[in-house]
Formats: C-alpha cells, structure tokens, sequence
C-alpha cells in the first residue's frame, strides 16, 4: 500500500481526526488530532493488515520561539510535538504519528498541554509517557500513573523544555 | 594433665581451671590458625579455580600473611551497629556463632588420645554444638535491625534446623555400624587398610557418605547452599550490618565448622588419623589404645594427626572447589533437596547398613582381614570388638578377673583371624551382660 | 483491591503475617548499577515490584541539544557503556540518514567487524554476570578474561577500552593497524572452544537450569506489548533482527552476509545440533531462553566477524573521511534504530538547519526491556529477582541516559 493510498484510508476512517501529513520527510509523518488519538492508535494495532503493535518510542519536541536574530530564518510556530514512533513486527514496517501541541495549555505559563495516554494501547507507552512527561512536560490524560520517572520526585520544571531554567540550588546542592 | 599438675603439689582448684585454660587457647589457636590458613587457602584456590592468582605479596611468595593484614585491618576497622539494632544481641550475636563452632573442637580426636575431653558421646555432642552454631546466625539476623539481615536469618533457620535431621541421621549409621558414639573408638576401627574405612564398610555406607557430605556442607552455609549469606540475593544476608572483628569472628566460625564437619566425616567415614596403609603398625610403633607415652608411639600419632588434618583440608577443599564451581540454589530447592531426597535416602541406607551388618554379609572389614591374613596378620585388620571404649574395656576386664572363663579373656588378646565373625557378634553380648550385671 | 476482615474467603491463620516493603538498590550487588526495586514480599514471596529509575540521569538528551553530532558521540558510548562501539553505530547511522551520507564500502565492512565484536564483549559481560546473579562467581572471570582480549583489539584500534568514540558520522576516525586483523582472526580462533566451557558451566548445569528454566517466563504478546526487542524479544520466541529486518541503511551493512536469525523455531534454535539441547523444563521466554540466545549470538557473532574481515580484505578503497565537526545538518529529522547488543536502540534527531540539534533523543532498548518487570516478576520468589533482572541484561546507563 503506497503512502497516499494508506493516507486516504485513514482519512476516510477518522476524517478530522487526521490532520496533516508529510510524506517528503526522510521518516513520512501523519498529524493526529489530540482527541482522536486514542482511537487512531487503537485501529493502527488491530488492523489485521496493519499490525503496529509495537511501541518504539516517544519524544517531544520543544518547538520554542527562536531568539530574534534567528527568527527570520525559523519557519515554525512556537508549539510542541509529540512523536509516537511505531513498528509493525508481522510488516517489518515502520510509522510515525505526530501530535501538535500548544506550550502551554491555554496558553497559559505553566499549565502543561494535555494529550491522551496510549497506555491502553501499548504498554510499553507507560514509561515513555512518564519520561516525556518528567522531561519536556506534557500531561498525558487517562495514564495510570503520571510520576516523574529519570528526574527527582520534588524536581521543578521539565528540562527538556527550551526555555527551562537549570535550578540554582537543589537540596543545599549547587546547580550552576 | 590436670591429674598431673595436682600430683606435682597445685592445689586442685587451680590445677583444673589452669589446664582448662591450655586446652582452651590450644583450641582457639587451632581455630584461629586454621581460619587464617583456610581463608588464604580459598582465596589461592578461587584464584586457580578462575585463572587468577589470588594474593602473592604479603608475607613473602604466596601472599600466605594476607589473612593476617586484612585480619589487623578489620581489627582496626570501626565498629559500628545500625541505629535500630537489638544492641545486646547483636553484639551477642558473633560470639555465640564462635562459640559454638570452637566448642566442636573440644570434643574433636586429631589422633589416638589427642583430644581436649575425651567424650563417649563425641559425635553426638559435635553435632549438638554445631547446630548451635545457627543462633548466632539466627540472632544476628533478628538484632541487626535490617530486612536483608532478618531474609538471611530466617533462611539459616529454615535450612540449617532441617538438615541437621539428615545429618544426624548420616551420622548415625557409623555409629551403628561400630556400635559407638566415641570418635576415638570409631576411628580406632577402622585402623588397618584403607578398606577398613567405614566408607567402603558396604555400599549403603558409601552412599551415606555422599548424603552426608551434602548435608555437611549445608549446615555450615556453603556455596551452593550459602542462602543466608547469598551476596547477590540479600546483599551479605546475615552479616549485613557487620563489620570489623565482629564480622571477621562470623567468618572465624564459619571457617571452623568447616574443618569440623571435614574432620567429621574423615572421623567417622575416612579412617580419622589412620592413614590407607598401616605404615606406622607395620612398624609396630603406633600406640595400642591406653598404652602409656612412649616416644615412638608420640612420633606415629604425630603423624597419624597430619595424616588427620591434611584429610581434613582435602575435604575443605572439596567443599571450596563446589563453592566457585556451582551457583546458588534457591530456598525452596534446598528444602526440597533436604526433604524430599536426603532424608529418604539416607533413611534408607541406615536401615540397609544395619540389615548387612546384622547380616553378616562382606564388608570392608572383611576384605581387610582377608589381606591381612594373606599378609601374614601383621596388618591391624582389628576386629570390631576387639576395639572397645574405655568404660567397655575396663569393665570387660572386671569380668575377666571375676570368671576365669579363657573365652573371655581372649577377646583383649592378640586379633585371631578366626574369632573374627564371631567377635562381631560379641559386641551386644558384653552389653548385656554389663546390664545384667547392673540389674 | 483490599480484603476486609469479615471477607469469608479470608482464613485466619495462627500466626498473623505482615507484608514487608524491601528496597532492593540503588546499591545491590545484583541490580546491575544504580536500578532500584521496591519489593512487596510476603516472607520470600515477592507480590509486587515497583523499579525506580534515574540514579545515573545524566542529562545526555540535553547535552545533545548543544552539541554537534559528533561531538555528541562520546556520550552515547556512556549510554550503554558495555557496548560502546553499537551506541557509537547507532548514532552515525543516525546523523548519516539524516545527512543522506554514504560511508564507503571498506568503512562499512570494519563497521560490521567493529559492532559484531563489541556484541560478543557485551554479551560476554552479559553472560558472566547472569553467572554472578546466581551465585556462581568463576564464569564471570571467564568471561571477563575473554572480554579483556577484545578491549586490547579495541584498544589497539582506537586507543580506549571503554568509551570508544570509534564510529563516527562518516565512517571511522581511523583505520585499524596492520596486523589487527590476523589478531582478531587469532582471537576468534581462541574463543570458539572456550564457549563450550561456558556451556559447561551454566548452560547444561543442573543447578542453573533449576534456576532459570521456568522463571521470568516473558509471553511473546506481553514482549511485543511493552516494547521489549533484542534478546528479550528474541528469546520469547518472536523473530524479530533489525539486521535482517531494519531499515536499509542499516540492513545494507549486512547485505550478503550469511547469517540466521537466533530465534526458537518448533523447539529448535538455529544450527542447534553444535549447542546443547533445550532442557525439558525451559519455557519459551523464560530466563534460560533469553541467556541461551545471548550465548547463540555470540557464535553468529564470530561467524559475522569472520564473513566481515574477509569482505574488509576484499574490498577496495579506504574507509573515507568522517564529516566535518561542525558539519551543518538539513533541516528536518531522522528515526532509526539499531540492533544493539541489548536490543533496538534508536536515536531520533531533529534539525533545525543549523549545525546543532534542535533534539537528540535516544530511545533506550533496557528501558523498554526493564519496564516488563513488574509483570514478570509477579509471584517469584527474592532469589528469582536477580535471576530475572539479570536475565533482561539491563545497563543503567542506558536506561537513565
């Protein structure tokens, strides 16, 4: 199945749920709205011709406001994506989605951006959502236990972030 | 000794604690030699064992003194006790383990007549006192305050109080089949060709042996049943929260009761000091049980204790090359292994050495009087009855002199190839008639 | 879900019994580094594990994020540390797929000799500490004493033991010397018999089988399901080798070479008539399975060592130049992931135009690997703990980046 042929069969299947696509890019993304994520995740698993179930792993990407001397150059919006890699072992396939996201939820500083847990889905989602969740802040909705997994319990802020700021002092240790 | 001391004018109550005290740092100093010695013994042979070469500086070629450094190094270390540690009792704790080991050595034969007390019961006593040994582990489990400390101390407990059931029951078919608990007595027997050894009494003694061996190396905590320990399951399970002189003394006794449970089944199944061939009997030098000091007789039990101990450290060994050999078993397997196949196996042979011995079917002892004979009786093929404890010699005596019976005076005579079958059957009679006697 | 009291189904015993909490780590001699598991045991029983992780966060993705690509190579061999060389691979590979960079034919040939060698060094170290967990200390000296051989090849190749930096975006910083070949080759020759020994010692051994065959057992669905790959896949009985089945950036290094996948087919390993057979009570997935397809690799490991030296020796050419330091990356990103000694390693770049990433990120194959604990772990016994832990080979390193 070529790529815009699986492209507008999801697209049938989930209409705005889907909304955009790269197949230029040297790995070809499909954008999956937030809310339908889930779902999509789910149809991508049990399609019997499909088959991605595997996991492989979860970043984030901070997309942050580029300095002004730069910003010329720079042709994205400030925003944050969320970039689910999968792998179909009977396929021997791979897919990425892409979910974009605010910075902040509502835009509000601090409030982090809410996606849907693929825990249910995959398994193995449940660590690499805690990670991207301790490293770059990004609530995950419906995950069994959002916890900070590398980072200190007590840690503040989410370093990954572009615009984190390392902490002066943690616990009488100094940070700078 | 003590007698002796009295004689030449001390005051009993000196003379007793005095000799009291010799025995004791004799004693402490076999232990604490042997530790050492053991200690760079395992540390050499794990380092042939995994293409290395263990220590080779201190104390000049072999690195032979590197016990003693790290020995004064933990002397020196800081003593220290996890906050919510049962004080008392864990500073009890080392002792105890200690204690109970050394006071094996008490009861311990190294040659004819060479021991601190001469028990009749020794192998029972032996045994006792070692299964001591496991509340000091038990205890420094429980006080160490620490989960990994109380895993490894109700482990001990578990697997220690059910082997000593197989253990005891190994060592209960020895003492069957010579009808004494006395090691002395017990190895006495089997002096003469090494067929006279117990191990190749028959083939029931042979397996027990095995069994024994087995059990031996799970009541003192050896790889691959050092569970209480297991350094990678609970971190140092029972001396977790040790350190300096307090976790050297737990090492102290845990290489003790290896030697213990080496000599014990050189004792009651390797012939204890009587070597495979007879040489110091052939030579007619070696001491006849309650003969008095003689020189030559001192120099053959000097040897005959070499000969003891150099058997000890081979089955020391044995039990070291198992340990880097073999993983660890896991606590449910070893109890498995104790319940389910030593305990019937070993039951078995017990019932099945005393049917063949009851039987009077061929043994070792046989064969041995057999070769003796063709040799020309200058071997010690000793008849069993013929070796007897004190009190049964001297009472059999008594009886010699009262009845003038020349049957019974015989039995202390020279070993007569022919009276050999039915001196074993002797053994009950004068039993019997001591009871009837005391009746 | 809690039982009350007045449950019927709970019976009252003599002896009330208490459930303890026990920290197993972050200093445990067998939790291979700084992992930390939480034990709820009921006496030897262990009814829940909870890891924590994190004790070795050494912040690698952020690093990445200020450095170049390839000065970022001397971090990804302290991911996985025991395979420096594969983490070094993975990353090229990477920056190469992004670049659209082709090393040549030579370079990749040593790749193949590089990477397959740091296999058997890491799985060696795999092997011989497996031996540690349950208790047997010689076969880790053993392993240890054949490892030491490979770090002096490394060594002579690169100049360090542990942390490489040898693989480089572009191809390799140097060519090996003259002669290193023949004492790779050597050495290959040397270590084939000494595998048997290893068989010997822990394989065939009856108290390691009792140890290990039934215990941990990882279904294929629940493998699949969290993600685990490599020899934790593979000994769950899923056939599944990104050498055989990865991208081709990556499968073209092994194009033409001869080689099996190691994974159970009807109770048979591949070419297992060399090896012992399976023990009856081995089940598929379990601990025994996932050390035996370790100890597998590294034969199929020396026999790609062999097949790479001979097309090295073929081959024309040199090994190329890597890139520039500073080499400017196209905007855009890269996936691709590696089989790594311990599993898929992935790396993930994104670029934003300049000669910096905008993200580095590192998608570690024990992290996947060690979140199936808590499953499998469910209901063994303590000693089983380190028995499976060290049958998932896990390298804190790598999980905690």
């Amino acid at each position: 199945m070529s790529g815009q042929d699986f492209v507008e069969r999801l697209k049938k299947r989930f209409g705005e749920g889907i909304q955009g696509v790269n197949l230029e890019a040297i790995d070809p993304w499909i954008e999956v709205a937030p809310d339908s994520l889930v779902e999509v995740s789910r149809y991508l698993r049990d399609e019997a011709d499909l088959r991605f179930n595997m996991l492989n792993c979860i970043s984030a990407v901070d997309y942050f406001e580029p300095d002004p001397k730069k910003a010329a150059k720079v042709k994205w919006e400030p925003h944050l994506e969320v970039v689910y890699h999968l792998w179909s072992l009977p396929n021997k396939s791979s897919l990425v989605l892409k979910v974009m996201l605010p910075r902040w939820k509502d835009g509000q500083e601090g409030e982090l951006p809410e996606v849907p847990s693929v825990a249910s889905v995959w398994s193995g989602a449940d660590w690499h959502e805690r990670e991207v969740y301790d490293l770059s802040g990004v609530q995950f909705t419906g995950h069994p236990f959002l916890w900070r997994i590398l980072c200190p319990e007590d840690w503040e802020g989410h370093p990954l972030r572009k615009d984190y700021e390392m902490p002066l002092e943690y616990h009488g240790i100094r940070g700078k | 000794m003590a007698e002796y001391f009295v004689q030449s004018g001390w005051p009993v109550w000196l003379a007793y604690p005095l000799v009291a005290l010799i025995h004791c740092a004799l004693l402490l100093q076999v232990v604490a030699v042997g530790a050492l010695l053991f200690i760079w013994m395992e540390r050499k042979i794990s380092g042939r064992i995994q293409d290395r070469l263990g220590p080779t500086r201190v104390g000049g070629k072999f690195g032979w003194l590197q016990t003693l450094a790290d020995g004064l190094k933990l002397i020196t270390k800081e003593d220290t006790m996890p906050g919510d540690a049962d004080g008392m009792l864990f500073r009890l704790a080392p002792y105890l383990s200690l204690v109970a080991s050394l006071s094996a050595y008490m009861a311990l034969p190294f040659a004819l007549g060479w021991s601190a007390i001469h028990l009749n019961v020794a192998a029972f006593f032996i045994l006792a006192v070692l299964g001591m040994e496991v509340f000091g582990v038990i205890l420094a489990g429980y006080a160490s305050g620490s989960k990994w400390s109380l895993f490894g101390g109700m482990r001990e407990a578990a697997q220690v109080v059910s082997y000593e059931v197989p253990l005891g029951l190994c060592v209960a078919v020895p003492v069957f089949v010579t009808g004494t608990m006395d090691l002395h007595t017990i190895a006495e027997m089997q002096a003469g060709l090494f067929t006279n050894w117990l191990i190749f009494h028959d083939p029931f003694t042979f397996i027990t042996f095995w069994v024994f061996f087995t059990c031996a190396m799970a009541s003192v905590n050896r790889a691959p049943f050092d569970l209480a320990e297991a350094e990678s399951e609970l971190v140092a399970g029972f001396h977790t929260e040790y350190s300096g002189l307090r976790w050297s003394l737990f090492f102290m006794a845990e290489y003790g009761s290896m030697f213990v449970v080496s000599a014990l089944a050189v004792l009651l199944f390797f012939g204890g000091w009587n070597g495979p061939i007879p040489v110091m009997h052939l030579l007619g030098i070696a001491y006849e049980p309650g003969e008095a000091f003689r020189l030559t007789g001192y120099i053959a039990n000097l040897l005959g204790m070499t000969n003891f101990i150099i058997k000890c450290v081979i089955g020391v060994t044995v039990m070291m090359w198992v340990r880097w050999t073999l993983p660890r078993l896991r606590i449910d397997q070893v109890m498995t292994m104790c319940l389910k196949y030593c305990i019937p196996i070993v039951s078995f042979t017990f019932i099945a050495a005393m049917l063949w011995t009851q039987a009077g079917w061929v043994t070792g002892l046989d064969v041995g009087a057999a070769v003796s004979q063709f040799a020309g009786d200058r071997l010690p093929a000793r008849p069993l009855a013929t070796v007897r404890e004190g009190w049964l010699v001297e009472a059999a005596a008594l009886e010699a002199m009262e009845s003038t019976d020349p049957e019974e005076t015989d039995e202390q005579g020279e070993p007569d190839p022919e009276e050999t079958e039915v001196s074993h059957n002797d053994v009950p009679a004068v039993l019997d008639e001591r009871h009837a006697a005391e009746t | 879900m809690a039982t009350q009291v007045n449950d019927p189904r709970v019976v009252e015993f003599d002896v009330r019994t208490d459930e303890m909490l026990v920290n197993m780590g972050p200093q445990h001699p067998s939790t291979h580094g700084v992992l930390r598991l939480v034990l709820r045991t009921d006496g030897e029983i262990v009814s829940e594990v909870v890891p924590h992780i994190g004790y070795l966060h050494r912040c690698a993705e952020k690093i990445g994020e200020n450095l170049t690509p390839r000065q970022w190579i001397p971090y990804t061999d302290r991911m996985d540390y025991l395979a420096g060389m594969n983490m070094n691979l993975g990353w090229a590979l990477t920056v190469e797929k992004l670049l659209n960079h082709t090393v040549t034919e030579k370079a990749r040939h040593l790749r193949v000799i590089i990477g397959e060698m740091g296999r058997i060094a890491s799985h060696l170290v795999g092997m011989g500490a497996y031996g540690l967990d349950l208790g047997t200390f010689s076969p880790f000296l053993y392993a240890f004493r054949e490892r030491e051989k490979i770090l002096d090849l490394f060594e002579e190749a690169c100049g360090a033991r542990l942390t490489y930096s040898y693989i480089t975006v572009g191809g390799l910083t140097a060519d090996v010397p003259a002669g290193w070949l023949e004492k790779c080759e050597a050495f290959l020759e040397q270590l084939e018999p000494i595998i048997q020994e290893y068989h010997t010692l822990l394989t065939t051994n009856a108290i390691f089988i009792k140890r290990t065959a039934g215990i941990g057992v990882l279904s294929p669905e629940m493998a699949i399901d969290y993600g685990c790959t490599g020899p934790v896949l593979r000994g769950s009985g899923v056939d599944q080798d990104l050498r055989r089945d990865g991208e081709e950036i990556y499968t073209e290094m092994y194009d033409g070479y001869a080689f099996e996948v190691i994974v159970e087919k009807e109770g048979h390993y591949p070419k297992d008539h060399d090896y012992p057979p399976v023990p009856e009570e081995a089940v598929l997935g379990d601990c025994w399975h996932r050390f035996y397809v370790r100890m597998l690799e590294v034969v199929q490991a020396i026999d790609l060592v062999r097949q790479a030296m001979d097309r090295y020796r073929s081959s024309a050419g040199d090994i190329g130049e890597p890139v520039k330091l500073t080499q400017k990356l196209p905007a855009g990103e890269a996936y691709l992931e590696t089989e790594s000694p311990r599993g898929q390693m992935g790396f993930y770049i994104v670029s934003d135009g300049s000669s910096i990433p905008w993200r580095a990120r590192a998608r570690s194959s024990c992290f996947c690997n060690l979140s199936v604990i808590h499953e499998i772990c469910r209901g063994c016994l303590i000693a089983d703990v380190p028995a499976v832990v060290g049958s998932l080979d896990i390298v804190m390193g790598e999980i905690d980046r």
